[in-house]
């Protein structure tokens, strides 16, 4: 099956800073891939590289198996909401609906009045006069209506209050469950990703940290607490992802490809977000800037 | 594409097409006036021969009207500050571009169109202000006899100016990115473009011919004058020289009105010359124009015995 998203040594370079570097993704088809990572981890230029916006500086990718063009066909394929959605503030809410219609040969205006309707724009308004919930449903509804196979979503609810965020989210899943597309959305937030995401990729320092089926992920991570212990003897199928210790008792956050059996530790299972802060905690560290990201099979 | 662009233009199309349809209801409700006016008063003059009375009565009468001239100075500015500038520089500072770009149209389809669409309305406005204009200044310009003045408001320069104009917004909002920025640096480049354009380059862009002339010793009047072969040929500089070879006055000639360059007598310039350089038809009669760059011999003889024959350079 055809990847929804393939990486290969990609990177982008700005002046002398690479925003991305060295990344190498196999994404499967079909699934809600949460993009996560602090501020200025790379997101962004990840996505914008996969919707065609920007071009690789090294490396290559492929969306849904051709590389992302500027050809009418690949754009058509992938729907794209920016960060801060843009839209046009001089026109309204119709004449975006209009645009995407005129713009999209495979513009879908039932799908688009429907949704409109269902978030309560009014067609009349200027888009330039909606909140940041509207303008955010209204850029998606366009996403949307152009039927695409990938829908990528950079930061869609950073800018929305708790209440629009869960209606936009419930929305996203909503159109997930009936139109059967794949979605790559980012967030520094894992709490937003948490509910919708079955697929994440953590993202730090301009590197893939780690990525994976989040259930497999949560299947094969471990937080073990026991007295204090010297990581470099832990077991070699035992993997080291954060480590804290006091004088007298080590903290260990593992990624372990079998059960844990040393009777010294206490283990207890990660939650998502301790996960995801473990891989971003461990990027910090400078001299693990250039390990090899860690990819589940 | 294009219905999108319309729709993102259509403010400002119905807007200046407002203003286009004004000046024409001006232009046509004045121009048969003119026109009449210069029937019955320069035609019978021009057969007795001095016309200048007729011709002040005529420019006076139509006198705020023909401000409009500045107008086609002023619109390719206009078109270049508002429409070119912010044509791409808006998209990108507002970040619309990112939504355009992953519509299902190539972006070289949206730049293309962008361009093509305000391209075109801009010469086209900028044409049809010049071709009524110049129908409608045909009368004056004909008593003026100076086309060099208003070369830059008639026929097909404003459409120039208007196409660079746009042009110079446009690549000004892709550098810059801000829109208010573009506008900015559009209006100081255009204008200055135009003045060094007006100043600087157009005189060069023909090799100038030259017309010497004795001056006439002191006598024949107070003036020592002379006339390009055309009166609407375009004088650049002048210089009177006298009988000992020192430059005693140049570029401070004294238009005496009817294309004729003077000097006022001040010292004595017997056995000196008079030198015009300007643009203006190759060498046909007498006295003529000859290109300034044939190595002429200081001829002193008197005017239209001058270097006859010497055809080098343009002509």
């Amino acid at each position: 099956m055809t990847a929804v998203l393939a990486a290969d040594g990609l990177g982008k370079k700005y002046g002398r800073r690479w925003a991305l570097a060295d990344c190498t993704l196999r994404i499967p088809p079909g699934r809600v891939v949460g993009l996560v990572g602090p501020n200025g981890a790379g997101k962004t230029t990840l996505l914008r590289l996969a919707v065609g916006l920007l071009r690789p500086t090294a490396g290559a990718i492929e969306v849904l198996g051709r590389p992302p063009g500027d050809d009418a066909g690949q754009l058509g394929r992938v729907g794209f909401v920016a960060q801060d959605t843009p839209v046009y503030a001089a026109l309204t809410v119709a004449d975006h609906l209009r645009m995407g219609g005129w713009l999209n040969p495979r513009w879908d205006d039932e799908i688009a009045r429907r949704r409109a309707c269902q978030v309560g724009l009014d067609p009349k308004q200027r888009a330039g006069k909606l909140s940041g919930g509207q303008r955010a449903q209204l850029a998606l509804t366009l996403a949307i209506a152009k039927r695409p196979e990938l829908l990528v979503l950079d930061e869609p609810v950073a800018s929305l209050d708790p209440l629009a965020r869960r209606e936009f989210l419930q929305l996203l899943m909503s159109i997930v469950a009936e139109a059967e597309i794949s979605v790559l959305l980012s967030s520094h937030l894992v709490g937003d990703l948490e509910r919708v995401c079955d697929y994440l990729v953590v993202l730090a320092a301009s590197r893939v940290q780690v990525a994976g089926d989040v259930d497999d992920l949560l299947a094969a991570h471990r937080r073990l607490t026991g007295p204090r212990r010297d990581p470099r003897t832990l077991p070699g199928d035992q993997e080291v992802i954060e480590g804290r210790h006091t004088d007298v008792q080590s903290t260990l956050v593992v990624r372990c490809a079998g059960p844990v059996l040393d009777p010294a530790w206490t283990v207890a299972d990660l939650s998502l977000e301790d996960l995801v802060l473990a891989y971003m905690s461990r990027a910090r560290v400078p001299d693990s800037a250039d390990r090899k990201p860690s990819v589940l099979r | 594409m294009i219905r999108l662009t319309w729709r993102q233009f259509r403010t400002q199309a119905t807007v200046v097409s407002g203003i286009l349809a004004a000046v024409t209801v001006l232009l046509a409700a004045t121009g048969p006036q003119l026109v009449h006016l210069y029937d019955i008063s320069i035609v019978p003059c021009a057969a007795r021969g001095d016309c200048s009375d007729a011709a002040n009565a005529l420019a006076s009468r139509f006198h705020l009207l023909q401000g409009l001239g500045t107008v086609l100075v002023v619109v390719p500015a206009v078109i270049g500050v508002f429409w070119g500038a912010p044509l791409v520089a808006r998209e990108l500072e507002t970040g619309t571009y990112e939504l355009a770009w992953t519509q299902s149209v190539p972006r070289w389809r949206w730049l293309a169109v962008k361009l093509g669409l305000a391209g075109l309305a801009s010469v086209a406005v900028a044409g049809l202000l010049s071709l009524m204009l110049t129908w409608w200044s045909s009368p004056i310009d004909r008593v003026n006899a100076d086309p060099f003045s208003v070369f830059d408001q008639r026929g097909i320069v404003p459409l120039g100016y208007a196409a660079f104009a746009f042009a110079l917004g446009v690549a000004a909002g892709l550098l810059l990115r801000r829109t208010l920025a573009a506008m900015a640096v559009t209006l100081v480049v255009f204008a200055a473009v135009r003045v060094a354009v007006t100043r600087w380059v157009r005189p060069n862009l023909l090799a100038p011919l030259r017309l010497v002339s004795a001056v006439q010793p002191p006598g024949s009047g107070s003036f020592a004058s002379l006339a390009p072969p055309q009166p609407a040929d375009w004088v650049l500089s002048d210089q009177v020289i006298n009988a000992a070879g020192r430059v005693i006055g140049q570029n401070g000639a004294i238009s005496l009105g009817g294309g004729r360059y003077g000097f006022v007598f001040g010292r004595t310039v017997a056995g000196g010359r008079m030198t015009l350089q300007g643009v203006g038809p190759c060498p046909t009669g007498s006295p003529r124009w000859v290109p300034a760059d044939s190595r002429a011999p200081r001829s002193t003889g008197p005017p239209g015995s001058v270097s006859p024959g010497w055809t080098s350079g343009r002509c």
